[in-house]
């Protein structure tokens, strides 16, 4: 039976539903990304984990016991908050030790079990200085070892990074990652970025409007998410709508761009006149100067160009619609000058059936 | 919650019957009794010329003083949110001394300086070997213009600054490389964003000039009174109670009128602007012009504090005598004793009655925050009537409304201290609220949670991570709510007995009797007040956080 079960939860606030029958577990020693663009539910989730919010209807069980109206003090949980909330007034020593205080340990052990924390996220020598005197990582680093030191049996996470510059934050991200795995604590970390969501979680939990859209490892949803939100927010692009033209192992739909072929999902319905939606990777589509007749093919011209490091991204208009493409650096064969004329192929067995967005 | 809302009884209750009913019955006695029942007196004092005088009066005199008013804050305002200067934190909390100095005090430093036996007029005797005083300005206008403008400019200064250092400078760096001058600037960008602030900071140095008491009674003299003189002598003097409750109407819808256009302006002033915290907006004078600027206008603040001066002066010198001698004479028993009253149980029912209103305020105010910050908007609208209500009713009134009110049955507090004690505390405990919820909402949330994820029960929440948030905030509160009660006048004069003196009143007495020994003794406890009021208020400066000021 899993640590903490969440069945059916509900919350809202005044007219605005946040979290609208929300389902979910997670077992002991899990760590569960929850996934989602702001106002989506993911804090208000917390919240009511926390027990600083009670839920309108639906269950939360922690090891068995239902735990609905247990106020927060009472849970043993932890909580980083998104924006930290350190005590101004108290050094780094007592916002480290409040919990243990809390518990009544005695004082040796306090500060021994501080000493500790601080000295794994070197932050040693630290103890008497003040919030305030602190840089945004180090303060972090304090928040996340004031969450860890009362042993809270789930830790939970708003996304606590998301202030940091690029480098700390990856940083950062693996130094919780690693700390986490070691304690083999169960926790649940809210961030709306999809590369920290992939370093951190054991499994995915997309949230939209106040609801799960799918669950799964970060290999599985990528290699089949479930909708356009899911493909979105995991960084795909082209995710087009068309109209079945020809139903068949091979479907012809009617998109934007022109008419595509597409090898058909085994188990889906694609009647003839239904509407589809389909995902084309970026690395599938392919772009060249000569205008081949082969299946797929399209004739754009480029609008944007983007430089990405190791590759160009571009955005080229086909007909009515767009599809974005990588091309590499120096080619002579391949164009990457905006407004030239381009031709397009996309790759038909590696596009993907999503279930209609939204 | 509920519970909260239960001890919102308490405060609720005092207000209803320290406030509400006295009020209610000052309105009740300007109906006339049973058998003449009827707005008579409000036709007589709206048909009789002195009467309308007054009030025209009152709101002209209010006009010119504040004007007077923003002439020396504005620039004041400027120079202490823009630049920085050795001993700015000093200069800011002593300029702010006369915003928090007992009215009487305040007469009576400019009776020190400008009277015929004061420091300037003797001075300039001597220089010249003149045998009259050259400078008449006591008993005129001018006076009362300048002692109004004394008084308030602290209001200019900590609201406009206040928002004027943390407009993002930016702002006007972006308007002048749009190519506007500075004087286009000021005119299309600051002006703009801060004119709300200097609104409702007008708005409430007119309506404390409106109101003003002390400072007309003792250097207007008998030609220039205000509505609130007026109040005082149809009261005390003249026992004409419905003529003076229906001037008390008058005044109290006016003062109502003005205080709601400031809290309206001051919600504006408010505005979402890009707030930059205070250290980057302000920078040390490079260019001439502007060292120029800064050093007139710190002197020109250390000028406006020469009354306080000279009423030390004043003392000392006053008789040959010296400063010991003088104290002396302050603390001794039998000489210029005042109905029998020594000086020092004169200072003592000062400072119980202000220790007795600091706690009564605490108490209050400290409730009112709390379940305005915790309940929803629709209560929270409550709070700024709650804090206005005293604000817009003067001294004189509330007094007034004592003595009709809380002299007879039900409620018998004639011949007890209590109801000093409970009219200071109406006066004080605003400054309480005013200065806690900031504080309570501009908390972090987050911090009572998180202390309560981590396993604080309720208490321990309050006492570990509140309490020492807010208790900066108390203490601010608390130290006005003491200055209040130390320098109240108008009340206390109404209400007061013989063996419950306090040190404004006394003060005032003193001045009219005859001698020497009397006026030491005036100018004595006018210093000794002085010197305790700023003592508390140049110790919590530091405390002070953005917007808290007077208000």
């Amino acid at each position: 039976m899993p640590l903490l079960c969440v069945s059916d939860l509900r919350k809202a606030y005044g007219d605005v539903s946040a979290v609208d029958g929300v389902s979910f577990s997670a077992d002991e020693g899990e760590l569960l990304c929850l996934l989602g663009p702001s106002g989506c539910g993911k804090t208000t989730m917390l919240r009511v984990l926390a027990g600083l919010d009670e839920p309108d209807s639906g269950t939360i069980t922690f090891d068995g016991r239902e735990i609905n109206h247990l106020p927060p003090q009472q849970r043993d949980f932890g909580l980083m908050f998104q924006d930290l909330a350190l005590f101004p007034h108290m050094d780094v020593f007592s916002n480290v030790a409040f919990g243990l205080r809390m518990q009544k340990l005695p004082s040796s052990q306090v500060e021994k079990r501080v000493e500790e924390l601080l000295a794994l996220v070197e932050l040693g020598d630290y103890s008497h200085r003040k919030v305030h005197e602190l840089s945004g990582g180090e303060r972090q680093r304090v928040a996340l070892v004031r969450s860890l030191a009362p042993a809270p049996k789930l830790l939970m996470f708003d996304e606590p990074l998301g202030s940091l510059d690029r480098a700390l934050r990856e940083s950062l991200q693996s130094q919780v990652h690693k700390i986490l795995k070691e304690v083999g604590l169960t926790s649940i970390y809210v961030t709306h970025d999809r590369d920290e969501a992939f370093t951190m979680a054991d499994r995915l939990i997309f949230m939209n409007h106040g609801q799960i859209i799918q669950t799964g490892s970060p290999e599985e949803t990528i290699s089949a998410p479930a909708d356009g939100f899911v493909a979105r927010t995991l960084g795909f692009k082209n995710i087009l709508a068309g109209v079945v033209l020809e139903d068949g192992p091979m479907l012809k739909l009617d998109c934007p761009i022109g008419v595509i072929s597409a090898n058909k999902r085994p188990g889906i319905n694609t009647p003839r006149g239904s509407v589809q939606t389909i995902l084309i990777d970026e690395k599938a589509v392919s772009v060249s100067n000569d205008s081949a007749n082969e299946i797929n093919s399209f004739q754009g011209v480029i609008t944007e160009r983007v430089f990405r490091g190791y590759h160009y991204e571009l955005r080229v208009k086909i007909n009515g619609g767009e599809l974005y493409c990588h091309a590499p650096l120096e080619s002579r064969e391949v164009p990457s000058e905006i407004n030239q004329p381009v031709s397009i192929c996309v790759d038909a067995p590696s596009i993907r059936f999503l279930d209609s967005d939204e | 919650m509920t519970a909260g809302r239960l001890l919102l009884i308490v405060p609720l209750a005092y207000l209803a019957i320290f406030f509400i009913y006295p009020l209610g019955s000052i309105f009740a006695r300007s109906l006339g009794d049973e058998s003449n029942f009827g707005f008579e007196p409000f036709s007589i004092l709206l048909n009789d010329p002195y009467y309308l005088g007054r009030i025209w009066f009152t709101i002209w005199q209010a006009v010119v003083s504040t004007l007077l008013t923003l002439a020396i804050g504005l620039p004041a305002a400027f120079l202490f949110a823009r630049y920085e200067f050795p001993g700015k934190t000093l200069l800011k909390a002593i300029s702010s001394l006369p915003f928090v100095m007992p009215t009487i005090v305040v007469a009576m430093g400019f009776t020190a300086l400008f009277g015929a036996q004061g420091l300037v007029n003797s001075a300039l005797m001597t220089m010249f070997g003149l045998d009259n005083p050259p400078v008449r300005i006591t008993n005129t206008l001018t006076i009362i213009f300048m002692a109004h403008a004394f008084y308030n400019y602290a209001i200019i200064v900590r609201i406009v600054s206040a928002l004027w250092s943390n407009l993002d400078p930016n702002l006007e760096g972006s308007a002048k490389m749009l190519g506007a001058g500075s004087i286009q600037t000021f005119y299309h960008v600051t002006l703009p964003l801060l004119l709300p602030a200097i609104i409702s900071a007008s708005l409430l140095s007119f309506a404390f000039s409106f109101t003003s008491f002390g400072v007309v009674l003792v250097l207007g003299g008998p030609e220039y009174s205000t509505l609130e003189v007026s109040i005082y002598e149809l009261t005390a003097k003249l026992f004409r109670l419905p003529l003076a409750g229906a001037l008390a109407i008058i005044q109290l819808g006016f003062t109502y009128f003005f205080l709601l256009l400031y809290s309206k302006f001051q919600e504006q002033s408010a505005v979402r602007v890009d707030l930059k915290p205070r250290e980057s907006t302000s920078r040390h004078p490079t260019r001439w012009k502007e060292k120029i600027f800064v050093v007139a206008i710190i002197l020109m603040l250390l000028t406006l504090l020469s009354p306080l001066v000279a009423l030390v002066v004043r003392w000392i010198t006053l008789d040959g005598g010296f400063a010991t001698n003088q104290m002396a004479n302050l603390f001794s028993d039998d000489r210029g004793s005042y109905f029998h009253l020594s000086p020092v149980t004169i200072i003592w029912n000062s400072l119980r009655f202000a220790l007795i209103t600091v706690a009564i305020s605490l108490i209050i105010g400290t409730i009112i925050s709390y379940t305005i910050t915790n309940v929803n908007r629709r209560w929270r609208n409550l709070s700024d009537a709650l804090v206005m209500l005293p604000l817009g009713v003067s001294a004189v009134t509330l007094g007034f409304g004592y003595i009709i009110a809380l002299g007879r049955p039900p409620i018998d507090l004639r011949g007890s201290w209590l109801i000093l004690v409970i009219a200071h505390s109406l006066v004080a405990y605003p400054f309480v609220i005013r200065s806690l919820l900031p504080v309570l909402k501009g908390m972090n949330s987050n911090l009572r949670e998180a202390a309560a994820v981590l396993g604080a029960n309720p208490a321990r929440v309050f006492l570990l991570v509140e309490l020492p948030l807010i208790a900066p905030a108390l203490l601010v509160g608390a130290t006005f709510a003491f200055a209040v009660s130390m320098g109240e006048f108008g009340a206390s004069l109404i209400l007061v007995r013989v063996e419950f003196t306090t040190m404004p009143v006394a003060i005032f007495r003193f001045l009219g009797l005859p001698g020497t020994a009397n006026l030491g003794m005036a100018l004595g406890m006018s210093c000794l007040l002085m010197v305790v009021v700023s003592l508390g208020f140049i110790a919590i400066e530091r405390f002070r956080y953005k917007g808290i000021g007077g208000f």
